[in-house]
């Protein structure tokens, strides 16, 4: 049961934000425009239009900086629970883990609005703190924990023997860990980054806060840029029901849960390879 | 066989067990084993389950190192080294094979799991590596049934060839000594017949520790044969003396013949 209304519930809004957004793509929506323009400007009274080439390049740009910060920190912090840490070191470090996993987005959003701001300000001596810097980094910390856990059930289901086979052929824990363990949960690992990949896209209340919400074409870290969850977020309370602007909207929500849809489904289809092996 | 059994007895033996004990945390798993094994020679343990057997091997390899709560008091001399001085466990462990109840095949391909040893020692060519390869398969006599798919999945062999497999991984550093844990607890009769024809003639090389719950087994191969009877050793004695009534201990005979166990 539960399984079938969560099927229905998907089907569900993927309907109704369909239903809200073709409108816009059967009439207005231009193609070119809205992949390769990257000026948004819904509320232009006199000519409109709805690029969303920045907001992409923001959403990318963020995820990928929190990717860059995420994985490294993720695959270790897994590695040194899964294979390193015994009995109660291991115990509190998964408590902490799944504690950080449960940080609601707006408080990640708020130390990245109060604390890494002025901080980045003050590093890097620039006038602007609110960037993909921060950003990214903030998306980094909050899809590491979810990574960290799920790298780590791949890790932990890689059978001991493997580790003891290899032991007895005179390997040392990190050749262990390199030469059989990581091969053997590859697919796991690889599932565990493209979930964090989907976090990030998806995560907008942190990024609105963090990123600038600016729209630019990012060239440095620097830069401000604006998510496209963030632009949803920020603007659909704005419309008029109905507008132009409005269905434009819901058609960057279409997108959204295309790409989401497209990573996870990928994700889990690397994870089902695990199992027939 | 006999014969052989006592005739390397001058040399200095293999390996020098004294009054080692072992405990999983409170537990006694095996309790103060003197023993000498001989260079080339097989040596048996038999035993009930929970005797202490695998403890013994463990022991051997210093597996303890990784296993929590075990701990291992006594002496081990390989070599007439004592194995807790090595000042390198893994390179002890290079020169011990071990060949687990259950058949590992490594999660990589044939060759690569016969290749995984020689790799972590750093050998790269390939020419060399083919070699070894080629050899150790040879030798556990399972080249020719896999000589065409080296490079499909090792885990995906059947048990008998995975463990057939194992002991080829297990060659692959030349090891001096070989640990067999009840090897052909997953492996049918046949596969059962042909790995004891490749001990028979690997025992010309290496020496080899046989544990074993099948008693005909270790008296096929044996040249000595130990007796674990819940964590000690009740004796020691050349296999066919344990076999036929020239021990002392009724208890060996009583295993022996069947009559528990």
């Amino acid at each position: 049961m539960g399984g079938v209304s969560a099927i229905i519930f998907i089907i569900g809004i993927f309907i109704f934000i369909t239903k809200e957004g073709l409108p816009f793509l059967l009439g207005r929506f231009d193609i070119v425009e809205f992949f390769t323009s990257p000026r948004w400007r819904p509320t232009s009274e006199h000519n409109p239009t709805y690029g969303a080439l920045a907001l992409i390049a923001g959403t990318a740009s963020v995820t990928g900086l929190a990717m860059l910060v995420a994985v490294p920190f993720s695959l270790g912090a897994a590695i040194y629970i899964g294979e390193f840490a015994t009995g109660r070191t291991r115990e509190i470090l998964k408590v902490l883990v799944e504690l950080l996993a449960a940080i609601p987005s707006v408080v990640w959003g708020f130390i990245g609005l109060s604390i890494m701001n002025p901080l980045i300000i003050k590093l890097f001596n620039v006038p602007v703190g609110l960037n993909v810097l921060n950003a990214g980094f903030i998306l980094g910390l909050m899809a590491a924990p979810i990574m960290t856990t799920i790298a780590e059930d791949a890790l932990k289901a890689v059978p001991d023997t493997y580790r003891e086979a290899a032991e007895a052929l005179g390997a040392t824990r990190w050749q262990v860990i390199r030469r059989v363990v990581i091969p053997a949960s590859k697919n796991g690992l690889v599932a565990a980054v493209l979930l964090g990949v989907g976090r990030g896209f998806g995560e907008t209340m942190a990024v609105l806060m963090a990123s600038g919400h600016s729209i630019n074409l990012p060239t440095s870290i620097f830069d401000s840029v604006r998510a496209l969850t963030a632009t949803i977020a920020a603007e659909l309370g704005e419309t008029a029901v109905g507008s132009d602007h409005y269905r434009a909207l819901f058609t960057l929500g279409i997108f959204l849960f295309l790409i989401t849809f497209i990573i996870n489904l990928t994700a889990d289809l690397v994870v089902r390879g695990i199992r027939k092996k | 066989m006999v014969g052989q059994a006592s005739q390397p007895s001058a040399a200095a033996p293999k390996v020098e067990v004294r009054d080692l004990t072992i405990r999983y945390g409170q537990k006694v798993a095996l309790h103060d084993v003197s023993l000498d094994i001989r260079e080339n020679e097989i040596f048996g343990i038999i035993g009930p389950a929970n005797s202490g057997k695998t403890s013994f091997v463990r022991a051997l390899n210093r597996m303890d190192l990784f296993t929590p709560g075990m701990r291992v008091d006594g002496t081990i001399r390989f070599d007439g080294r004592d194995i807790d001085k090595w000042r390198n466990v893994y390179a002890l462990r290079r020169r011990i094979g071990v060949v687990f109840p259950l058949p590992v095949g490594l999660p990589m391909t044939v060759y690569d799991n016969v290749a995984l040893a020689p790799r972590l020692n750093g050998i790269r060519k390939r020419a060399v590596l083919d070699e070894i390869v080629e050899r150790c398969l040879q030798r556990a006599a399972l080249w020719d049934e896999v000589k065409d798919r080296l490079n499909s999945l090792g885990s995906l062999l059947s048990g008998g060839q995975q463990q057939r497999l194992t002991i080829a991984r297990a060659l692959s550093q030349d090891p001096d000594l070989l640990l067999l844990d009840e090897f052909s607890i997953a492996v049918d009769p046949v596969t059962t017949m042909r790995i004891e024809d490749v001990l028979k003639v690997l025992k010309d090389e290496i020496t080899i520790v046989l544990v074993t719950n099948l008693v005909q087994q270790a008296r096929r191969l044996a040249n000595r044969t130990a007796f674990f009877l819940m964590g000690e050793m009740v004796e020691v004695a050349d296999t066919e003396d344990l076999f036929t009534r020239k021990t002392s201990d009724e208890r060996t005979q009583a295993y022996v013949e069947g009559r528990f166990g």
